[in-house]
């Protein structure tokens, strides 16, 4: 229970450190990109949002503290100013559309790589030099090596464009309505194949060479000497005392890697016009929409700060030695 | 031990000239050389000597638990007439533990620290006996017993239990499937004095009541003296003095043997300083053991060999 | 000794190629001397690692294209030297980009600010990572607890997203790109060394140090330093081919200088091109297959010295024994990441 208390204050710090990243950047760069963004969209806001604007952006003449107390006030009742990409919708609102997209298709990638990539990394420690053990780990590496979204650009070239096996832009058909139908579904698991295909083909390699590395160094412990002693079957050892024990430090990269992957969705979004946070990110940046990148950016950080949570809780569960304090 | 065993009946363990090497990158080191010795019924064997002189690499070999890069490079094992080097993978799995059980340096490590201590000494009834969860948890609660734990510390985890606790259900497990020769290596090296001394009565008494054979490899001299009928003294790899316990212990006859028990001090009596070996004197190509007198075999030492012991 | 010394090996008759004996080896003595021997040998033993070797070459290789980009591209890049869109030919062996410039010069002058802001990326994150973890390591106590917070904060906030309101508020260019990449990227290498660093602390010689009353400095830099020089390379390896990544990403989604020419521009030209549904695969292959292959090749490096250091790892010879003892622990690839 201790552990779990200490790790909530430790995300509680780090939120704490990104919202205040997030306060400070438009107060304290160089240059002043933020009114440079109000001159160009004054003609579309009210005069209403345009003050809101300034005080979110710290362009009204209040002390320093004062603006600082108020953005906390704005973060926890979810006011995070007016999109101008996707002017006049609120932050929140084009967020909120928007992240389920994200969570699928990071989800889905991150699950399917960590099952395979672990179960790979185990049969290859366990047979050392093997087939496994010699063919796929350089391959993995090397990618690995390529950037997401150019991998991303070449599937989609490949598969989409030159094939034409999958389709080649957003989350499902144009003109289907959003339903729980096996029509709907199955199409979108049809617009899910490439872009989570890429992210998979990219990480698995890492966390492969990760749980490898980590089985190799578990099966010189005396335990796993002391299980072979006892005769027991070695499919057992394998899985209940070593990948058992291996597991532990690939739950904590688990809630590290998070943060790598849902990076890599956001470029994958770009190349497949998927319409996650991160195609969304794209407009933003190309409009300058300052509310809109510092939203996404919050968000995503609550939401891996909030995954790293679970997995903790998850590792209590799985290591006796946190559980009882 | 008072009484020595008969030796009427053939020896538990057999081993004959084996050598172990490890193969380094740029050199083989060979850590076992030319070793021979036998294992009666009910026997205890101790096996002494300094840290890294092989024979912690000597009793692993018995059991084929050896990885790379070392390896057996000659000589064989015979159990009970058995030649365990030529055992297939399955025979040597139901060979272990079964017939020859083994107790490591440090419980602590030798335990694994994910799964309760019943769950592991479930295993072993349910790998070789093939008995139901149920029955092999009764089984695992008898054995706690046996070595003197509460029962109810069977859904403990290795961490939540004392070094000495760890070590007996270590020891419960080892005799869980009443085996032929029990090896023990350094098992107390890790525990106080105190709780040394309790595991070494409850492993005597467990041996006296079970009467399995013991292979004791400690480097505590007085320790082993008390305890084995017949010892071994190994350095460098090799032995180089062979005799009943008692015998070696009041008549040394190699001066490595004789520095290795003048290193521990008298309990009582007056303060006397330590005498070991001189400073540099190293013994090489050590000859094979001659007997010289019944039941005890020395490596004979080359004539001009500066030996005696310097002051400390 | 004790039994659990992790220095107890079980070797002493040492036996040459020619299987005489040698006799016994001096029982290990104390850890009290920072091993400088086995520093000088990592350069020599990576020559002779294949991995390694092929990674150096591969990289020398990207390397002399870069510096020697003016003498060896078919002339300016940036400049429209024929129609759209060219499939590769004779005359523009990469073909041309949908404006009209000659791939093959862009990808060779793209060389030069991908390897450049990668390197000096990862020399920056590295040497903070190091000051950050040998502080932490070093002084202990609230220092570390205060770095060590810092350090997983920084590796737990999501790595795009930060670098994405980062470099939006900055004014777009290469020393921006630069700063934004090492103020994110140091966390992951701090982490690493602080962890060798405080494995190194433990040792007497820094015991030895310390009572003999040397600054602070001098034991951080002289006698832990030389003796993470492997786990140092592997660190800088690791920051090098983040910030060449992490400096495509960025570009890709249009926050660098995009009249810089560099293998995320022209990924970011060529997608912003329409080059993908065009069907013009050459405008986007070579800058890719590029940044690719310069980081295969640091990865290569990294495995050669992980394998040189750490021998369990080697797949044909490996030194695990049941009685020895990690060393280290492994070091994880994902570093970085």
């Amino acid at each position: 229970m201790r552990f779990v208390v200490r790790r909530l204050g430790f995300y509680l710090v780090a939120f704490w450190v990104s919202v205040t990243l997030n306060f400070l950047l438009p107060r304290f760069m160089p240059g002043d990109p933020v009114s440079r963004m109000l001159s160009q969209s004054q003609g579309r806001m009210t005069p209403e949002q345009v003050d809101q604007m300034r005080v979110l952006f710290g362009l009204d003449q209040r002390p320093v503290w004062q603006q600082y107390l108020g953005y906390w006030h704005s973060v926890f009742t979810g006011d995070m100013g007016v999109s101008i990409s996707r002017f006049p919708t609120p932050v929140t609102e084009v967020i909120a559309s928007q992240i389920g997209w994200t969570v699928l298709l990071g989800g889905t990638a991150l699950l399917i790589a960590v099952v395979i990539g672990n179960a790979l990394g185990i049969l290859a420690a366990w047979r050392r030099g093997g087939v496994l053990d010699s063919v796929l780990p350089p391959v993995l590496v090397f990618v690995g090596s390529f950037p997401y979204f150019w991998l991303a650009m070449g599937a989609l070239y490949l598969f989409g464009v030159t094939l034409g096996w999958f389709p080649l832009r957003h989350a499902f058909t144009a003109g289907l309505t959003p339903s729980g139908s096996p029509v709907f579904l199955s199409d979108v698991a049809a617009h899910l194949v490439l872009p989570a295909a890429t992210i998979v083909l990219v990480s698995i390699g890492g966390w492969m060479l990760g749980m490898r590395n980590t089985m190799i160094a578990t099966n010189s412990e005396d335990y796993i000497v002391m299980a072979e002693a006892k005769g027991l079957r070695p499919a057992r050892i394998m899985l209940r005392y070593a990948a058992r024990n291996a597991t532990l430090p690939a739950v904590t990269s688990f809630g590290m890697a998070i943060g790598f992957v849902v990076g890599g969705a956001l470029l994958t979004e770009v190349v497949f016009a998927y319409p996650g946070v991160g195609y969304q990110l794209l407009g933003a940046v190309s409009a300058l929409d300052y509310p809109l990148m510092q939203g996404i950016f919050l968000t995503i950080t609550a939401a891996v700060l909030v995954a790293n949570f679970l997995v903790d809780i998850v590792y209590v569960r799985l290591d006796p030695r946190v559980r009882v304090s | 031990m008072s009484t020595h065993p008969s030796r009427d009946d053939a020896p538990v363990l057999e081993v004959t000239d084996l050598s172990v090497e490890y193969h380094g990158e740029h050199r083989t080191v060979r850590a076992v050389d030319r070793v021979s010795f036998t294992i009666g019924r009910g026997e205890i064997f101790g096996l002494a000597g300094e840290s890294g002189c092989g024979k912690s690499t000597a009793a692993n070999a018995v059991m084929r638990l050896l990885r790379e890069p070392a390896a057996i490079t000659g000589g064989t094992i015979r159990f009970q007439g058995r030649d365990v080097l030529a055992l297939d993978a399955e025979e040597l799995r139901t060979l272990r533990w079964r017939e020859v059980a083994m107790v490591f340096q440090s419980a602590m490590s030798s335990l694994n620290p994910v799964m309760t201590v019943g769950d592991q000494i479930v295993d072993i009834f349910t790998t070789h006996e093939r008995l139901r969860k149920s029955v092999a948890r009764e089984r695992a609660a008898e054995l706690l017993e046996l070595v003197r734990i509460d029962p109810g510390r069977l859904r403990s985890y290795p961490h939540q239990l004392s070094g000495g606790m760890r070590q007996r259900v270590v020891i419960a497990m080892a005799v869980a499937l009443r085996p032929q020769l029990l090896i023990m290596d350094e098992p107390t090296t890790a525990l106080d004095v105190v709780v040394q001394q309790e595991i070494m009565a409850q492993i005597a008494e467990l041996q006296r009541s079970l009467g399995f054979s013991v292979l004791f490899i400690t480097h505590d001299m007085s320790l082993m003296i008390e305890l084995s009928h017949r010892m071994a003294v190994m350095y460098a790899g090799r032995f180089v003095e062979t005799a009943p316990a008692r015998d070696l212990f009041a008549h040394p006859r190699h001066p490595y043997t004789r520095a290795l028990i003048n290193a521990f001090p008298p309990l009582s009596g007056p303060n006397t300083p330590l005498v070991g070996l001189r400073e540099g004197v190293r013994f090489t190509d050590i000859p094979d053991l001659r007997e010289e007198a019944p039941g005890h075999w020395v490596a004979p030492v080359p004539v001009g060999t500066v030996i005696d012991g310097g002051r400390a | 000794m004790s039994a659990t010394d992790p220095t107890e090996v079980p070797l002493l008759v040492a036996t040459d190629h020619r299987g005489t004996l040698s006799g016994p080896t001096a029982p290990a003595a104390p850890d009290l001397l920072p091993r400088r021997r086995a520093r000088q040998g990592l350069v020599h033993s990576l020559v002779a690692n294949r991995k390694a070797l092929t990674g150096m070459i591969l990289l020398a290789l990207f390397v002399v294209v870069a510096l020697l980009a003016p003498l060896l591209a078919p002339g300016d890049p940036s400049t429209i030297t024929s129609l759209g869109a060219q499939p590769p030919s004779a005359q523009h062996l990469l073909g041309t980009t949908p404006k009209g410039q000659d791939v093959l010069a862009l990808t060779m002058w793209g060389a030069r600010s991908s390897l450049l802001v990668g390197f000096v990326v990862g020399l920056a994150a590295t040497a903070i990572g190091l000051l950050v973890g040998l502080s932490s390591a070093y002084f202990g106590g609230r220092a570390d607890n205060a770095l060590s917070l810092l350090t997983n904060v920084f590796l737990l906030i999501p790595g795009l997203p930060l670098l994405v309101i980062l470099a939006a508020f900055l004014p777009t260019g290469m020393v921006t790109v630069i700063l934004v990449l090492t103020f994110t990227g140091w966390a992951g290498s701090a982490r690493v060394l602080r962890s060798q660093a405080l494995s190194i602390r433990g040792k007497d010689f820094v015991a030895a140090a310390i009572v003999t009353g040397e600054r602070p400095a001098w034991i951080m830099f002289r006698e832990i330093l030389p003796n993470m020089a492997s786990i140092v390379m592997i660190t800088l390896i690791g920051s090098v081919i983040f910030g060449i990544g992490a400096q495509a990403g960025l570009e890709f989604l249009g926050l660098g200088d995009v009249s810089v020419v560099s293998w995320g521009t022209n990924l970011y030209w060529a997608s912003n091109d329409g080059a993908l549904m065009s069907g013009t695969w050459w405008a986007f292959v070579p800058s890719g297959a590029a940044i690719a292959f310069v980081a295969f090749a640091l990865a290569l490096i990294n495995y050669g010295v992980d394998e040189v250091t750490n021998p369990r790892l080697r797949a044909t010879r490996r030194t695990t024994s049941a009685r020895r003892r990690a060393l280290r622990p492994a070091t994880h690839p994902e570093v970085n990441r």
